[in-house]
């Protein structure tokens, strides 16, 4: 398991070569990276700064995965997020999961993005043509979780 | 008590600090407290800190609610609902 955040650049099929290892218990990989977007919310981004939590964020992440450990059985697992300048095309974050088996690798792959969404301390900060604004967090990030809420646990904040 | 305050994204540049090691009264004993306490310093600080902003609250690096306590040397930290991803 691997949580890294960083200001560089990474590359997927690095990452998924670490990942799978020649391992032969891993049948299946599912990936997810998420990129800077030049239109939110109607307005032209023309760069953005992403602000963290040095200590915390690293924790939340781990803490992520543990939590999709204890429901998906997943081989390994890497979560790399970037802080600093970004502009847009850049990638922002990696998720990707091994297992054994399609199903768990989709699976533990959208909970894990999800719950990073509303858990781990990251902000961002668009650059704008009339200047800058912090995004907003979105009630759908949060509705996001709630497929995941099991019986009888209480719901996500 | 001696704890360590940290502020981020909007909420730090709102304050105009970053970090700050703050000496809390007695009476200050959860993380709902310091926010309460800081916020009669008035000005930026009442205004950013209001009950009414949506705040997101952490102690040693946990996600916390306000009726967490206070441990000597601890480390809070106040800041806006997350956008990262």
């Amino acid at each position: 398991m691997t949580v890294k955040v960083q200001l560089e650049d990474f590359d997927l099929s690095t990452e998924v070569a670490v990942l799978r290892r020649a391992n032969p218990k891993v049948g299946a990989v599912a990936c997810f990276i998420g990129a800077v977007r030049d239109l939110n919310e109607g307005e032209n981004v023309s760069a953005m700064v992403l602000e963290h939590y040095p200590g915390m964020t690293e924790k939340a992440l781990e803490a992520i995965i543990e939590r999709a450990r204890v429901r998906w059985p997943i081989a390994d697992a890497v979560i790399i997020h970037r802080y600093g300048p970004l502009a847009p095309t850049d990638q922002i974050v990696l998720v990707a999961v091994a297992t054994a088996h399609r199903g768990d690798a989709f699976a533990a792959c959208e909970f894990i993005m999800d719950y990073l969404k509303t858990a781990a301390p990251f902000w961002k900060k668009e650059t704008l043509e009339n200047g800058e604004r912090w995004v907003d967090s979105r009630e759908h990030d949060h509705a996001a979780l709630e497929k995941w809420a099991e019986p009888g646990t209480p719901k996500a904040d | 008590m001696k704890i360590q305050l940290k502020f981020f994204a909007s909420v730090r540049e709102a304050l105009g600090v970053a970090d700050e090691l703050a000496d809390v009264p007695t009476a200050v004993v959860t993380v709902g407290d310091v926010r309460t306490w800081l916020q009669a310093r008035g000005g930026v600080w009442a205004e950013t800190l209001a009950a009414g902003r949506t705040l997101r609250m952490a102690c040693n690096h946990e996600m916390t609610a306000p009726e967490t306590r206070l441990t000597e040397g601890c480390e809070v930290a106040f800041f806006p609902p997350v956008t990262g991803g």
